[in-house]
């Protein structure tokens, strides 16, 4: 597990920096995709398939549709002519290092609490096999956690129609 | 074990999350942004897949990796009618020259 772990984060995070290194947009556009589907991966390796699908799924078709308006929109999609079109880029370097300084450092010295049940049964890798993890999210989507999927529907529908107004013609 | 693959998947978590916040703040080409905000909700889900298989599979964290998948998919289609409607009122497709509002 933490081979793969290891491996696909290590490509998940190449591709990530290489989206905003090379000069064609498609290319950044499938890149972004590569490292979804890496990120997917590990979700599928963790016991959750069904997310880990629809995560590859999703945004599969999020980037066909990225392409199509880079496309129509962007002047220079091929990157035909090498261009830069980054500001403050010593600024950005500097935060986004900082934050991946303050965040790692919570990562390794937060001491996690070892799960009692793992522990006393000598399972030294993986969770505890409960129950299926789609049913149980459907469960609780329809359930406990229905107050959830009604503000998502709604946030939804509301971006539907935002969407809309904003982006149709005024004349 | 478990602890050490936790560690280990947040910190790549991390990693993507510090990528896309620098993307977000050093593009000037609108999409652009909107990739890298997408690879800090990518970073997000890595996180709380994580969490869900070291923490003894809490339905919570499968309901907050929807919840991302979700807040994703907003994003996407806002920014692309904000995109939209700003190219419209002036074939204008950089942030840098649509700073009307800046102080």
């Amino acid at each position: 597990m933490i081979a793969l772990v290891a491996a696909l984060g290590a490509v998940a995070v190449i591709t990530g920096l290489l989206v905003f290194t090379v000069d064609s947009m498609a290319r950044a556009t499938f890149l972004l995709l590569a490292s979804f589907v890496a990120v997917a991966v590990v979700l599928i390796g963790f016991g959750l398939g069904y997310l880990g699908t629809v995560v590859i799924l999703m945004m599969t078709i999020e980037m066909m549709i990225m392409v199509v308006f880079m496309v129509m929109l962007m002047m220079n999609p091929a990157g035909l002519m090498p261009m830069t079109m980054v500001h403050n880029r010593r600024g950005s370097w500097a935060i986004a290092l900082v934050a991946f300084g303050l965040l790692t450092a919570g990562v390794w010295l937060v001491p996690f609490p070892v799960r009692a049940s793992a522990a006393s049964r000598g399972v030294t890798s993986g969770p505890a096999v409960g129950p299926d993890p789609t049913v149980a999210l459907g469960d609780a989507l329809m359930g406990g956690q229905m107050l959830t999927m009604m503000t998502l529907g709604l946030a939804l529908l509301a971006t539907i129609v935002g969407a809309v107004a904003v982006a149709v013609s005024r004349r | 074990m478990t602890e050490l693959v936790l560690r280990i998947a947040l910190t790549v978590a991390a990693a993507l999350v510090a990528t896309g916040l620098y993307g977000a703040l050093s593009q000037q080409s609108i999409v652009m942004i909107m990739m890298g905000l997408e690879l800090v909700v990518n970073g997000l889900i890595l996180g709380a897949g994580a969490f869900w298989w070291a923490g003894g599979q809490p339905v919570a964290a499968s309901v907050l990796i929807v919840v991302l998948l979700t807040v994703m998919a907003v994003e996407m289609a806002l920014g692309f009618a904000v995109a939209l409607a700003l190219y419209r009122a002036r074939q204008v497709d950089l942030t840098d020259d649509a700073g009307e509002l800046a102080g």
